[in-house]
């Protein structure tokens, strides 16, 4: 059984392809995975039931020859996505027990493509957190621990309950939201594979929203070649997203292919941040010899407004998700406060018990600094150097293809390590938020163990669309790292 | 230009004052579907029933604009002579509400789709005065709270929830009430026209914000010269008035106010009123320090809307001829301005003047109109589209009357027969006899019997020409009213040897 649910993505569609294993003997072992990973709290709601019947109908699809790229692979969905019929939670208690009775377009595509969906994963509540920490259903313990340590870690965030569910071998893939880095550090810190798309590349619609000019959908995998796989079923343009891109989704995994000779690599020298951990700067110029050793050229660029990044992401992340979350009121579904006097207490309890505090802190942010008197130090502020960090990444890639960066200050810290602070706790976001200030697609890829035994990512930031080319160069360095550990199952003995 | 003419001041106690006047008017779009949505926009439906989960704020849901929302918007623009911008920006606008189930109303804040226009009205004394577009933008309407229908609880219909509105916004060139609903009546003209909006306004398709202030004598003039709001006194907003009449009356009551409180030495706080129609006041809805922070920025979930120059031409190219055009062409056929103004104030009402003037003499047309078919229609209490007789049936009528085959007296009662009876005209003419009797051995037969009947008349009539006008009558009277009066009276004339001038 273990050897089954240990495949990547590609060995499995091969073996289902193969017909040396059925969909329904993958998704049954996924399913008392999942059953024995409770300790890690990955899942706010198991599918096993609907899991198996979905198994089943993609089996008989295969039987008749009808075999979708995704076809009977058991997935994990990020609670984040609206699955029709399935409860969905953002991670929040406003959200109550709200069933969507419609469908992300994300998930959509990849049932599609003959995906089985194995539950909803665990995330900060409404992806504002990166620890998982805030999840209104309890953090999620990453798999992970350090050397002689029985200590729980958290699984980065927001995407937690994915990066914990990959990483565990509860699913083959999933999917998660990046909105300032929620795929790529959790990804980077449970020693797995994150990537956000452009923005664009993939639909909003149906994807509860937290910060609409930011979030965009993305894989998190065991392998590049996966990832590949997956963004090609999850990416489309959407009628039902004005902001999605009627670009040609193209076959990732064919792509992969032909290796990075003469690729131009770019290391962004204000990347290089005081007080960051030795071995992360070590990582990282080691992962520009593997790619200088694969025949990529290495050109230092810079990027000189990487440093208003996180205040800007700051500003522009919570004024969108004050907005966005104005309609969690209590008046049409979701969770309503009981003994309320009028409309604005209504509002007023619902929101206030519904929310968690960091939910709360960023709204009041957002509010701040939308207001009257504030918005042009504030908000217009921030518009403004958004536009000059877009312009920066524009111009550094006029001298290379991709660019080369650590994935996070650091590996998984300690649960409740970093609550108290919550600047702390943004820092987290230090290396991922410029790329969703411009747009552009990033990637993790696990690349080494830290000091104490703990996975350790390296980002690579590709050009808008141009996700083939940073697919291919995330390949090489992940060939070249050939990270072959895995989390000790310390949960299911 | 508008020059501060003696019947535009209001007099007070320490002197005279100026009213300005400004609106902001809410017009529907008219669409099959909503601003974001495909939901229905269907009016008087079932409540909730025209509602997608877009409307209603569901998690996740994007909003995507609906194109002919935004094609009517250009129309309305050129409508209204306006810059129209190929690159807007929809905003959201942020209040809690019930009815507003998303939290925020999208909106157009800094960079609307229409810009700067203009809107020509005529008022009753025959002056035309320019009034300022400052601006249309587009936006969704919010839902509707319902407080009667629980004795604990409120209820909240999203039928009208994302339903597509424009608004626009005048600059404050209006100086009476009279000019303030003579201009709602002309847009309301000018987007019926353009079929963007069916302003109804007892369903709520247009809806008017009214600003007015007050200020002493000269102060509009200033503020036409230089720009400058300092010149003009502080403004209240009366919030959804509703309809014409109410329009003149909230305007007129605000001044006074206005005017009462500048007067006892108060001054004017800038505020939200509403007009109470019942009580015929307007009161104090909220403050400007009450007034909403409506922290606008740009929805990142629209991109910003662009079109090209050639497809605005292209819509320009599909506008009807509208009421300043269509009046002017009136006025060269003969009308006069007043007439012309009163047939182009609706759209059904032109177009069934134009086919009833067809070959016929304009000015002979919008009288029949006017006196004869509005006349009935106002008796029965129909309007301009119920009309029981088409304007092809009246053309013939009016036809008749000049090439003399019934008189204009015979022409009124055929008009009754066919306005109830139905009936082509002409054959009603034919089978019952109503023929014009221009034969005059007819008429000399009648003559004769009438002075017979009458010696003593005849004295008189000898003395007192004016008399002759008393046999006319008498004769039509003899022929059933068929006789020609011209050929009576000139048949009169020889047989009584009377004067021409008689």
């Amino acid at each position: 059984m273990s050897d089954l649910i240990s495949m990547t993505l590609a060995e499995a569609r091969d073996a289902i392809r193969a017909k040396t294993i059925s969909s329904r003997e993958l998704t049954g072992a996924f399913v008392s995975a999942i059953e024995k990973a409770r300790p890690l709290n990955a899942f706010i709601t198991e599918a096993g039931e609907q899991a198996l019947a979905m198994a089943d109908a993609a089996d008989k699809r295969i039987a008749s020859g009808q075999v979708g790229a995704l076809e009977g692979l058991p997935l994990a969905i990020k609670d984040l996505f609206c699955t029709k019929g399935v409860r969905t939670t953002a991670a929040s208690k406003i959200l109550g027990n709200f069933v969507p009775p419609y469908e992300s377009t994300v998930t959509q595509n990849l049932w599609d493509a003959g995906a089985v969906m194995l539950g909803k994963t665990n995330l900060d509540e409404f992806a504002m957190g990166s620890s998982n920490e805030t999840s209104a259903f309890g953090t999620v313990i990453n798999p992970w621990r350090a050397k002689n340590s029985n200590v729980n870690l958290v699984p980065g965030g927001s995407s937690g309950g994915s990066s914990a569910a990959v990483a565990a071998d509860l699913c083959l893939a999933a999917t998660g939201t990046d909105t300032g880095g929620s795929i790529r550090q959790p990804a980077a810190v449970t020693g797995r594979v994150g990537l956000k798309p452009t923005y664009g590349r993939c639909s909003r619609f149906g994807i509860v929203a937290f910060a609409s000019s930011l979030d965009q959908a993305g894989p998190m995998t065991k392998t590049v070649k996966d990832a590949a796989i997956m963004l090609k079923s999850m990416a489309s343009v959407d009628a039902k997203d004005s902001t999605s891109v009627d670009i040609e989704v193209p076959d990732y995994e064919k792509l992969l292919e032909g290796g990075i000779k003469g690729l131009k690599v770019g290391i962004p020298r204000e990347y290089r941040i005081d007080g960051a951990p030795a071995e992360i700067d070590a990582l990282w110029t080691k992962g520009a010899e593997w790619l200088k050793a694969q025949g990529a050229q290495i050109v230092e660029v810079s990027l000189p407004h990487t440093k208003y990044a996180l205040p800007t992401y700051y500003i522009v992340a919570p004024a969108e998700a004050s907005a966005n979350l104005a309609r969690y009121d209590g008046v049409r579904f979701g969770y309503r406060a009981e003994g309320v006097r009028d409309i604005t207490d209504l509002y007023e309890k619902s929101r206030g018990q519904g929310f968690g505090a960091e939910v709360q802190r960023r709204i009041l942010i957002g509010t701040y600094v939308l207001s009257a008197g504030y918005y042009d130090a504030y908000y217009s502020r921030a518009q403004k150097l958004r536009t000059l960090i877009k312009r920066d990444f524009e111009q550094a890639f006029e001298k290379c293809d991709v660019l080369l960066t650590p994935t996070t200050p650091g590996p998984a810290f300690g649960v409740g390590a970093k609550t108290s602070d919550p600047l702390e706790m943004y820092l987290q976001d230090v290396f991922t938020v410029t790329v969703n200030l411009a747009g552009l697609p990033g990637i993790s890829v696990p690349a080494g163990l830290s000091e104490n035994g703990l996975p350790l990512g390296l980002q690579l930031i590709g050009k808008a669309f141009d996700e083939a080319t940073l697919l291919r160069a995330a390949q090489a360095v992940e060939t070249a790292a050939d990270f072959k550990h895995s989390p000790a199952k310390w949960w299911s003995v | 230009m508008n020059a501060p003419i003696k019947n535009k001041l209001l007099k007070g106690e320490t002197g005279e004052w100026e009213i300005v006047i400004g609106m902001e008017v809410h017009a529907q779009v008219l669409s099959q579907s909503k601003l974001f949505s495909g939901a229905s926009t269907t009016f008087g439906a079932d409540p909730n029933s025209n509602v997608s989960f877009i409307d209603a704020g569901f998690p996740g849901m994007l909003p995507v604009i609906n194109a002919k929302c935004v094609e009517q918007a250009v129309r309305t623009g050129l409508g209204l002579k306006a810059k129209i911008n190929l690159r807007s920006i929809f905003d959201r606008k942020n209040y809690f509400f019930p009815d507003l189930p998303q939290g925020y109303q999208i909106s157009q804040y800094k960079d609307p789709i229409v810009g700067e226009g203009e809107v020509l009205i005529d008022l009753k004394d025959g002056e035309s005065i320019k009034v300022g577009i400052e601006r249309l933008h587009l936006e969704q309407d919010a839902g509707k709270s319902l407080h009667d229908q629980h004795p604990d609880n409120s209820f909240v219909d999203l039928n009208r929830s994302g339903i597509a509105l424009m608004e626009i916004v005048t600059k404050p060139h209006m100086r009476t009430s009279e000019e303030a609903a003579a201009f709602l009546k002309k847009l309301r003209a000018i987007v019926r026209y353009l079929g963007t909006c069916d302003g109804n306004m007892d369903e709520g398709s247009m809806r008017a914000d009214i600003n007015v202030s007050v200020c002493r004598v000269g102060g509009y003039d200033k503020f036409r010269a230089d720009g400058s709001f300092k010149h003009l006194g502080t403004r209240c907003e009366i919030k959804n008035v509703n309809s014409m009449r109410f329009i003149a009356q909230a305007v007129e009551y605000e001044a006074r106010r206005q005017i009462e409180v500048i007067e006892a030495g108060g001054t004017i706080a800038q505020e939200t009123r509403r007009y109470d129609s019942k009580v015929g006041e307007t009161r104090s809805m909220r403050s400007k320090e009450e007034a909403h922070d409506y922290r606008y920025f740009p929805d990142p979930d629209l991109l910003p809307l662009e079109f090209e120059q050639s497809w605005v031409d292209a819509i320009a190219k599909t506008l009807p001829e509208l009421p300043d055009e269509k009046k002017a062409r009136f006025v060269q056929s003969g009308l006069s301005a007043y007439d012309a103004s009163v047939l182009v104030a609706e759209r059904e009402l032109a177009d069934y003047y134009e086919e009833l003037a067809k070959g016929v003499d304009a000015k002979a047309a919008a009288n029949w109109l006017n006196n004869e078919i509005l006349g009935r229609l106002n008796r029965d209490g129909l309007s301009i589209t119920d009309v029981p007789v088409s304007a092809h049936a009246n053309n013939a009528i009016i036809q008749m009357i000049s090439d003399k085959t019934i008189s204009g007296k015979i022409a009124k009662d055929l008009l009754d027969i066919v306005w109830t009876e139905g009936g082509d005209p002409r054959t009603v003419v034919e089978a019952r006899g109503m023929k014009q009797v221009t034969d005059t051995g007819a008429i000399d037969a009648a003559i004769e019997a009438v002075i017979a009947a009458n010696p003593d008349k005849v004295e008189e009539v000898k003395a007192k020409p004016k008399l002759a006008a008393w046999f006319v009558g008498q004769v039509m009277k003899q022929t059933g009213g068929k006789a020609n009066p011209a050929a009576v009276n000139a048949a009169l004339k020889t047989r009584l040897n009377l004067p021409d001038e008689g």
